[in-house]
């Protein structure tokens, strides 16, 4: 074979490779990793199912690293992958380098906003789904006191921290919430052992729910929680499973979904703003054989009806991001 | 704030200072005999990730610890041999060790569980449970001192006594023994020690296994004892916080037990925002507080209060002069 040969072969072979990918939709996990039984997870799972469905398949990659985010994203867009889509509010900015270069690919952010014309911002009415755990909580608590324990302490932590005292107070008035980082890194995302005993400083404040809302560390919140017997609920997956008959509830947040959604809609996806909240079960709360002990009748109706009351809009749930406050709660 | 907030408050902070008082020693036993260790970090995570793993596989907790240990050793093992054997850099190697530590035990956990660089969760007697000193219950009732001993001094995992315990060990070792003598020359000057006829290399490589050893139970305690399983960077810097600890301690094992517990007790605070405003009345911000063993750690180093000054041969390769 002569090397004009072998470079014309090489050339039929990339071109090959090329096609293939090209309309392949890419996802992206963020810091906190694909198996986090949280937030990245539960984009995995909404992949997965339309991998399943379709019988296509999809590209995926996980940052490790703040300085890998445009690298990644700039990868993916360049090889061919559309629509890409990546999670979590840290890229922002990164789809704000990227996504100009690359027109002709659909971006999707998942948790943040960004306005440019082949980008869809997917948000979650957080605070809607924080709010009826909060309630749960604030009806099963018997010291009347109840815990929350963040991750990093972003606006979107406080958000959902908003949510949950405003729930909490809606049931008790008189109702005692703690509330708690675990740091300002993105570090906080992955300490269980802070987790832990951040758990255990809020117990021995009396507090008997605790709900955790910071990725890889609230494995750390559960364990804590099982041990020494109080009540803890689980956020953006189902975490029930994981010590069942322990943990109150979950704060289910369909990253999945949004995923899903993504890829269907496949390249060329519209672009703007999809909010998914109560109405479009972009967030609720889960229940299932782990937790029915711990949910009876009356909590439940007392929750859906706050759910329906708050789809009609007669209960207004208050937005940290509003004015960067919260009226239920001081952070 | 009452007797028994304060009680928490201090059993927190026993808890957060055992990781730190083993990493710590393990740094203080290497770089007192020359070999500066910032792979503190990478081992404490690779025997927290062994430990859990085969904890996890074979139910009991004493034989994860085995693994973890030895998981420890064997990365010290490397350490050694590129920093003693072959004479390279030692920070250069501590680094490659942190490193490949973040990196194997993800891969690792993967490969084994499939769940995302994590071990599944430990339960009975796959992890360190609490022990509960006789007559805990008993004294419980008793003001003060009964409550203390009740709250602060029983109810830990018996990694936490076996820490505290290593505290005089190892000054009775490095002060009061012949090895420890020869080990700490092995620090300051080397050839002295060679001119005497002990074998320097050996010493070393003793002291770096210790090193792993007490790595290794630092790691083995974050896996099985604070924690039920192993979870992605679960070290989370703590290797680094002990070597700051073993400066602001002037590689002194007591003045070690004293600042990682001081360490312990900024971690334990800034969990507790309604402590510190009730007792100094200030809105103290809990970064301040996870700040301040750093900032401590500077003023020291610059020479404010005291001098730190680190074992002469530190760092340095030996090379037998022919």
């Amino acid at each position: 074979m002569t090397f004009t040969q072998k470079t014309l072969g090489g050339a039929a072979a990339l071109a090959i490779v090329a096609s293939a990918c090209l309309a392949e939709p890419a996802l992206m996990y963020d810091l906190g990793g694909k198996f986090d039984k949280s937030f990245n997870e539960a984009a995995f799972n909404g992949a997965q199912r339309w991998a399943e469905e379709t019988g296509n398949s999809y590209r995926e990659i996980e940052v490790t690293a703040e300085a890998q985010r445009v690298q990644f994203a700039t990868r993916m867009a360049e090889a061919g992958f559309n629509p890409v889509v990546v999670l979590g509010f840290a890229n922002a900015s990164t789809l704000e380098e990227v996504a100009p270069k690359y027109p002709d690919t659909s971006f999707v952010l998942v948790d943040m906003v960004v306005d440019l014309p082949n980008v869809r911002s997917v948000v979650f009415q957080e605070h809607e789904g924080s709010y009826l755990v909060g309630m749960l909580a604030a009806m099963a608590t018997e010291s009347n006191t109840i815990g929350f324990i963040g991750g990093m302490d972003i606006p979107l932590i406080r958000h959902f921290g908003c949510g949950y005292a405003q729930g909490a107070k809606a049931v008790n008035p008189e109702i005692t919430v703690i509330a708690n980082m675990t740091g300002t890194t993105p570090a906080a995302w992955n300490d269980p052992v802070k987790g832990g005993e951040l758990t255990k400083a809020q117990i021995s404040q009396g507090a008997d729910v605790i709900y955790a809302a910071a990725g890889g560390t609230g494995v750390g919140v559960l364990q804590a929680a099982a041990d020494a017997d109080v009540l803890s609920i689980g956020v953006d997956s189902n975490q029930n499973h994981l010590h069942p008959g322990q943990v109150l509830t979950s704060m289910l947040k369909r990253v999945d979904n949004a995923v899903y959604n993504a890829f269907s809609d496949g390249p060329g996806l519209d672009a703007g703003i999809v909010s998914m909240g109560l109405s479009d079960d972009g967030v609720g709360y889960a229940l299932d054989e782990h937790n029915a002990p711990l949910v009876s009748a009356e909590m439940k109706a007392a929750v859906d009806d706050a759910r329906e009351r708050i789809i009609s809009g007669e209960i207004e749930v208050a937005s940290y991001y509003t004015n960067d406050s919260c009226p239920a709660h001081d952070f | 704030m009452d007797f028994l907030t304060l009680l928490q408050v201090l059993d927190t902070t026993v808890r957060l200072a055992t990781p730190l008082l083993f990493a710590c020693l393990a740094g203080l036993v290497c770089e007192r005999a020359g070999i500066f260790d910032i792979g503190l970090e990478g081992k404490m995570l690779a025997s927290a990730f062994f430990s859990a793993a085969v904890a996890a596989i074979s139910g009991s907790v004493w034989i994860g610890l085995l693994a973890g240990v030895t998981a420890s050793m064997a990365l010290a093992g490397v350490h050694g041999l590129a920093s003693i054997t072959f004479r390279g850099n030692q920070l250069i190697s501590g680094v490659a060790i942190n490193f490949l530590a973040s990196g194997l035990t993800v891969l690792i956990a993967q490969d084994w569980f499939g769940q995302g660089g994590r071990t599944p969760s430990l339960s009975g007697g796959a992890r360190f449970n609490e022990i509960k000193l006789p007559f805990a219950d008993l004294l419980s009732g008793l003001p003060y001192i009964g409550q203390s001993y009740a709250e602060l001094f029983s109810g830990h995992s018996i990694l936490v006594y076996v820490g505290f315990l290593t505290v005089p060990l190892t000054w009775w070792v490095i002060f009061r023994t012949r090895f420890g003598l020869r080990l700490r020359a092995a620090g300051e000057n080397p050839e002295a020690v060679d001119t005497a006829g002990v074998n320097v290399i050996r010493l070393r490589y003793t002291a770096i296994a210790i090193c792993g050893l007490l790595c290794g139970l630092a790691g083995v305690y974050l896996a099985t004892g604070l924690q039920a399983g192993f979870v992605k960077e679960m070290s989370s810097g703590r290797g680094f916080i002990a070597l700051a600890a073993l400066i602001f301690a002037k590689w002194r094992p007591w003045y070690a037990l004293f600042s990682c517990l001081l360490f312990g007790f900024f971690q334990a605070l800034s969990f507790r925002p309604d402590v510190v405003k009730a007792v100094t009345s200030l809105d103290v911000p809990g970064q301040l507080l996870d700040a301040l063993p750093y900032i401590l750690t500077v003023v020291i180093l610059a020479g404010f209060v005291g001098k730190a000054i680190p074992p002469r041969a530190g760092g340095e390769p030996y090379v037998k002069e022919n």
